[in-house]
């Protein structure tokens, strides 16, 4: 109960602050426009913003405040704190780099860009690095099996940490970072590889469908409405248990693509479908009709570079939820087979270890990395797309 | 017009406009001034990209997104609107200021009712109850001649004409009686037969209630109707201003005599073509339907080689209908299209490359008809490529050939993208491609509508001038008879999918008329300023427009 009053006494104080905020704005800029036309919720977030940033000050202090042995619980705020205040900075570098080193265009590029975006970018980049570079860059195999199973993650001593592994082994011994680094390289490369099948095929038979319309658009959309009745993951899981009859190991992989791809075409295949009518309606299409010109020119030569701004933003996201769909899959058991190593089956692998989050949050981390690297790329796609959306619709701040 | 006793209502000193592009500020406005005083019309004309609508916005003190006033007072009834407070400038806009925009489809809420918009402004500032608004709204429906004004307010947009939705705008703008409106060129997309009942229906209005008036127009005719004074913009600067008639009489400026001098193209009469030639195209009675909708009903004309055929009429007559069927993209129901006496396929699929090629097309929206994602050499090397069969360096050569006849510098214009384009050069553009094909004849569907005079004036002289050169035959879609009077050797009027008259231009321009081309002809604003009101004496409120197209 007197957590509520408290709840109420603080909303009464920040609105007040509000209130208060723009009072001494005005009085003190002389009746600036910009305190003059202040909305009173403007100032409400404002002063809303500043007691969110003053509780995050105080709980970080607090967190050093807590001897090292003791359960510390602040400790992943504090981590979510550094991460914020590194990306911010790495992302700020980058930009500031973009806008000196590179083409003019480039540049150009750069330095109308949201500081969201560079991140997404940067991200994106590491990302792909490791994956690409994954044999030079992680330590050890992502298959080799060490004696000291179960090492905390941190590389300190006195928490059971070891500095040989510095984020720690699973339970069978092998290393985490290696893992995460080859899963990179497992996970979003066949992610990337499933979500360009399926541009492939939902693309050209969206465009296909718009061109053509009558029964051709008919005939492909009620079938895509069908498999779209079907929830995926269920759908998806039910064929690969299908597929598991004829195919193993890394047929299985192979198998889980192309399911995948499919079911991802159907989303695609409405995108594509509904830019295109748009598209075909359009004077130059009429104009090359005329001309007499074939519809793989129409469809490649006149249609796709004016699709091409929503298709990659859709390619973006596509990305992330075929990633995520994967991570799910591999999650319960039926995704990347081991011992290839994927980020959804590390977190299902070390799933127990939140419980310790209370007592031991150092332990507790070791299924969170997995988790964390997920989480990350697909928030640095999302800003990448968002911000070529934005790009593209040609909005003005 | 010696209206300097009134008070001064709206006042415009020296002001400054710039507008963001990429990563810099351009001018829009560089230093115009401008007065109006309380129950005066002041029309605002140039070419688009002139900073009419700019001037006219700034007028009520708002500007568009990424545009700021630089410097400069705006003084609205002694109130300063650049400095003012929003609240202040919330209570007079939409109240004592309305605006009328251009698209009023774009501008109604497709969702709610007419008089529910109607009646938003009243009740949001306080003016009247609901239903006294609605009473209102009603009245001014009626001052405002829409048909059934008891129940037109009831209807959603969708339901209501273009000509009617425009009225109602200019009845909304007035619900709060306010003392300034901008109408910013609120007949441009009207045909000329509704154009005359909406221009009627503002001056009407705006004398009523005393109301002063920003009117923003590209069309000269019009505003010489509509202002008490004129003031002329290029480029963002102003070229001069005076009282209509004396700007009509004696234009100071040399960009102003321009202007006027505009409709004064016309070419020389080509003899006719004798009587057993054979036409180039000759569509004989053709019946044409979309589904189950019919919309062409026993069409009949020719095209004779060299010559143009001015197809005129009203939105919905049939006009670009026409040229579907004859391209094959909408396959008649019944009659034949001959092209030099030899019946043409219905379907543009079942026509081979040869009969395609002679057959080509220039749009009304040069934005739609050029790819965007091609540059200027591609979009018209395509054809050359396709149907002549050049390729690498001599296709580009005939490219640069190309762009060389239609006027614009090759080195300069062959890899730009079309949005890099001004309209008049992307039509030149369009015109470069149907060219490109050789054809012998081509449709020109309203090719100069969506074009400023000047420039609409240089596409006709071009037209013309390929015409004389290559021996082409033009099949000119317009609802623009100064146009028709500028281009054409013979003009067929359409109404309603038929024909309703056909012959020789002289024949055309002379009584007597069908009905429907006297209204046609009787409905273009000619740049006397007497015009509209002896118009309306001579032929009644009742026989303009639509009214008189419903009697007949």
């Amino acid at each position: 109960m007197s957590a509520w009053i408290g709840l109420l006494i603080a909303l009464v104080v920040i609105a007040t602050a509000g209130w208060v905020f723009r009072f001494a704005g005005q009085t003190v800029t002389g009746n600036k426009p910009y305190f003059r036309d202040m909305s009173y919720g403007v100032a409400f977030g404002f002063a809303l913003g500043v007691a969110l940033l003053a509780w995050l000050v105080w709980s970080y202090y607090r967190s050093w405040a807590i001897p090292a042995g003791q359960p510390n619980p602040y400790f992943f705020l504090r981590i979510a704190i550094h991460g914020f205040i590194l990306f911010a900075i790495a992302a700020f570098l980058f930009r500031l780099i973009g806008r000196y080193v590179g083409t003019g265009t480039s540049r150009k590029l750069f330095r109308s860009m949201p500081l969201t975006a560079s991140f997404g970018i940067l991200i994106v980049l590491v990302y792909a690095l490791l994956a690409i570079f994954a044999p030079m860059l992680a330590p050890y195999g992502q298959e080799q099996v060490f004696a000291q199973a179960n090492v905390v993650p941190g590389g300190d001593p006195t928490l059971g940490g070891n500095p040989d592994f510095p984020l720690g082994t699973d339970q069978i011994g092998r290393d985490i970072l290696s893992r995460l680094i080859y899963g990179a390289r497992n996970t979003v490369g066949i992610a990337f590889v499933t979500t360009i099948i399926a541009f492939l095929l939902g693309g050209t038979l969206g465009f296909l469908a718009a061109t053509l319309g009558g029964w051709v658009d008919q005939v492909v959309g009620r079938t895509v409405d069908a498999l779209m009745a079907i929830p995926a993951l269920i759908f998806a899981l039910l064929l690969i248990t299908v597929a598991s009859a004829w195919v193993q190991g890394s047929g299985l992989t192979v198998a889980m693509i192309f399911i995948m791809a499919v079911i991802d075409s159907t989303r695609v295949f409405r995108l594509a479908r509904a830019v295109g009518v748009n598209i075909v309606v359009m004077d130059y299409i009429e104009a090359a009709k005329l001309r007499g010109e074939g519809l793989g020119y129409l469809i490649f030569r006149e249609i796709l570079p004016n699709a091409t701004a929503p298709l990659l933003a859709e390619f973006g996201l596509r990305f992330c939820f075929v990633f995520l769909t994967i991570s799910s899959l591999s999650f319960l058991g039926v995704g990347i087979q081991p011992p290839l190593a994927d980020w959804g089956t590390m977190v299902r692998d070390m799933a127990p270890f939140i419980n310790y989050a209370q007592f031991a949050p150092q332990i507790a981390a070791a299924p969170l990395l997995a988790a964390g690297a997920i989480a990350l790329l697909t928030v640095a796609v999302n800003f990448v797309v968002d911000w070529m959306l934005h790009k593209s619709s040609g909005l003005k701040e | 017009m010696s209206e300097t006793d009134k008070p001064v209502l709206v006042e415009i000193k020296d002001i400054w406009i710039e507008g963001r592009s990429d990563e810099e500020w351009l001018p829009i406005i560089n230093g115009a001034s401008l007065t109006l005083r309380k129950g005066e019309v002041l029309g605002l004309i140039g070419e688009s990209g002139a900073g009419k609508s700019t001037l006219g916005l700034a007028a009520m003190g708002y500007t568009r997104d990424g545009v700021r006033i630089k410097s400069g007072s705006v003084t609205f009834d002694g109130v300063d609107l650049i400095a003012a407070s929003a609240a202040t400038k919330r209570d007079l806009l939409g109240k004592r200021i309305a605006y009328v925009a251009q698209s009023a489809a774009a501008s109604f809420n497709p969702a709610h009712k007419l008089i529910d918009q109607h009646v938003e402004a009243p009740v949001q500032h306080h003016v009247t109850s609901k239903s006294e608004a609605t009473d209102d709204g009603i009245e001014l429906y009626r001052r405002l001649r829409l048909p059934n004004p008891d129940e037109i307010g009831f209807r959603y947009p969708h339901q209501v004409s273009g000509g009617q939705l425009q009225r109602a705008m200019t009845a909304m703008a007035m619900s709060c009686r306010p003392d300034l409106i901008i109408f910013d060129e609120p007949t441009t997309a009207l045909d000329v037969t509704t154009q005359i009942e909406v221009l009627a229906a503002i001056r009407d209005i705006v004398e009523q209630f005393d109301t002063a008036a920003i009117y923003i127009t590209h069309d000269l005719a019009v505003v010489a109707q509509m202002a008490d004074r004129i003031k002329v913009l290029l480029k963002g600067d102003e070229v001069e201003e005076a009282d209509t008639r004396v700007m009509l009489e004696s234009p100071k400026d040399d960009y102003t005599k321009s202007l006027w001098a505009v409709r004064s193209f016309e070419r020389p009469a080509k003899p006719a073509p004798a009587v057993d030639a054979t036409p180039v195209v000759s569509v004989q009675n053709i019946t044409a339907a979309y589904g189950k909708l019919p919309v062409l009903h026993d069409v009949s004309f020719d095209i004779h080689a060299g010559r143009t055929v001015a197809v005129v009429g009203e939105s919905g007559s049939g006009k670009s209908t026409t040229a579907r069927v004859i391209t094959g993209l909408l396959p008649q129901l019944e009659g034949v299209v001959e092209f030099k006496g030899e019946a043409l396929p219905a379907d543009y699929h079942k026509r081979d490359r040869m009969q395609l090629r002679q057959a080509q097309m220039i749009y009304q929206m040069a934005d739609t008809a050029l790819n965007p994602r091609k540059p200027i050499g591609e979009i018209i090397g395509r054809p050359v490529e396709f149907y002549m069969g050049l390729r690498g360096r001599k296709k580009r050569e005939r490219v640069r050939e190309l762009l060389n006849e239609i006027e614009l510098e090759p080195d300069q214009f062959i890899d730009r993208l079309p949005s890099e384009l001004s309209g008049g050069q992307k039509q030149r553009v369009g015109i470069a491609r149907a060219l490109a094909a050789e054809p012998e004849f081509i449709i020109c569907d309203e090719v100069t509508s969506a074009l400023d005079q000047l420039v609409a004036e240089g596409i006709l002289r071009l037209l013309a001038r390929l015409q004389d050169e290559r021996g082409l035959s033009y099949m000119f879609i317009t609802h623009d008879l100064a146009t028709v009077n500028a281009i054409a050797d013979e003009v067929v009027v359409m109404k309603d999918g038929r024909v309703v008259e056909q012959g020789p231009k002289a024949d055309m321009f002379r009584p007597p008329h069908h009905p429907y081309t006297d209204l046609l002809l009787s409905s273009v604003p000619e740049m006397d300023p007497d015009w509209l009101t002896d118009l309306l004496a001579e032929r009644g409120v009742e026989n303009i427009g639509d009214a008189a197209v419903d009697k007949m």
